[in-house]
């Protein structure tokens, strides 16, 4: 017998939520985006494991594109945060309080 | 107890507590190093759930890639800097940490309401090996395949423009206080 799909999506769960904690708590912002790339990975393995409950390889070609974009996603991000950074000298996401640059 | 619920229960809770541990981290690099952890174990899932492709493509991609330019990032703008943990929202705290625990009750909740714990272990017809997985992505999928290409290159181009620094424009007394100084140099260097 092999391990239930329920037992990944309760993982899956758990790591969203976890994920959703760091968006909220945190104020550095590079460990708020690690927090939504642990979320990413989450929904990535719920996807994954729907894949396998239906016999379906879409499901897997779906992770496969997000992988994708979230790879796209980090390097404009990082950019994002490293022009911040040289206009304010700081990474807590309370400094940037204004849209004016 | 066979093998594969081994697998799931020694890397399971490591996944759950590096993702516990990233998120009490204050120094970034030991966020990102639990999340390297975090994301071996999820690799480890994928092998379980009979996706070797994604397997490869978790670590290379993500334990690998992203990774590396997250840390890259945190070393550019200083390890050594610490979070100011005051709390300038009242009660924020509080109610981010009972949002999450709102979540994951609720995403509970769902999977017992959906397809209920312990059924549901349908006999591995499929494996996603990078054959049977390449199939689908250039016949059905083709068009997004290479769209998702245009899209690395847009956001390789636009993080190249939103990093750089401004080049400074070298005036003309600037350019002549250099000349003279390289001049006087070469004199002082020459017996």
């Amino acid at each position: 017998m092999r391990t239930p799909i329920a037992f990944f999506l309760v993982l899956s769960g758990i790591l969203f939520s976890v994920g959703t904690a760091g968006v909220l708590l945190r104020r550095n912002a590079l460990v708020i985006f690690m927090s939504v790339e642990l979320q990413l990975n989450a929904v990535n393995l719920a996807l994954v494991a729907f894949a396998r409950m239906h016999g379906d390889l879409r499901g897997q070609v779906l992770a496969f594109f997000s992988m994708i974009v979230a790879a796209a996603e980090v390097v404009v991000g990082l950019a994002i945060i490293v022009s911040v950074y040289r206009r304010r000298l700081s990474v807590d996401v309370d400094d940037a309080s204004e849209l004016r640059g | 107890m066979p093998l594969d619920n081994v697998v799931f229960w020694v890397f399971g809770p490591v996944a759950v507590a590096s993702a516990v541990g990233m998120l009490f981290m204050r120094n970034a690099v030991h966020a990102a190093l639990f999340l390297i952890v975090n994301f071996m174990c999820l690799a480890v899932m994928y092998l379980l759930l009979d996706a070797p492709f994604l397997f490869a493509v978790q670590i290379i991609v993500y334990a690998g890639a992203i990774m590396v330019l997250f840390l890259f990032v945190i070393m550019l703008l200083g390890v050594d800097r610490h979070e100011d943990l005051r709390e300038r929202l009242r009660g924020q705290r509080i109610m981010g940490l009972a949002l999450a625990a709102g979540a994951a009750l609720e995403i509970g909740l769902a999977v017992r309401a959906g397809i209920g714990f312990g059924r549901h272990v349908p006999p591995s017809t499929l494996s996603g090996t990078a054959e049977t997985l390449a199939k689908p992505l250039f016949t059905t999928y083709f068009f997004p395949f290479e769209v998702t290409s245009i899209l690395l290159i847009v956001a390789a181009i636009a993080a190249m423009v939103l990093a750089q620094r401004k080049a400074r424009a070298v005036t003309e007394a600037e350019a002549r206080a250099l000349n003279a100084e390289r001049a006087t140099g070469a004199q002082e260097m020459a017996p």
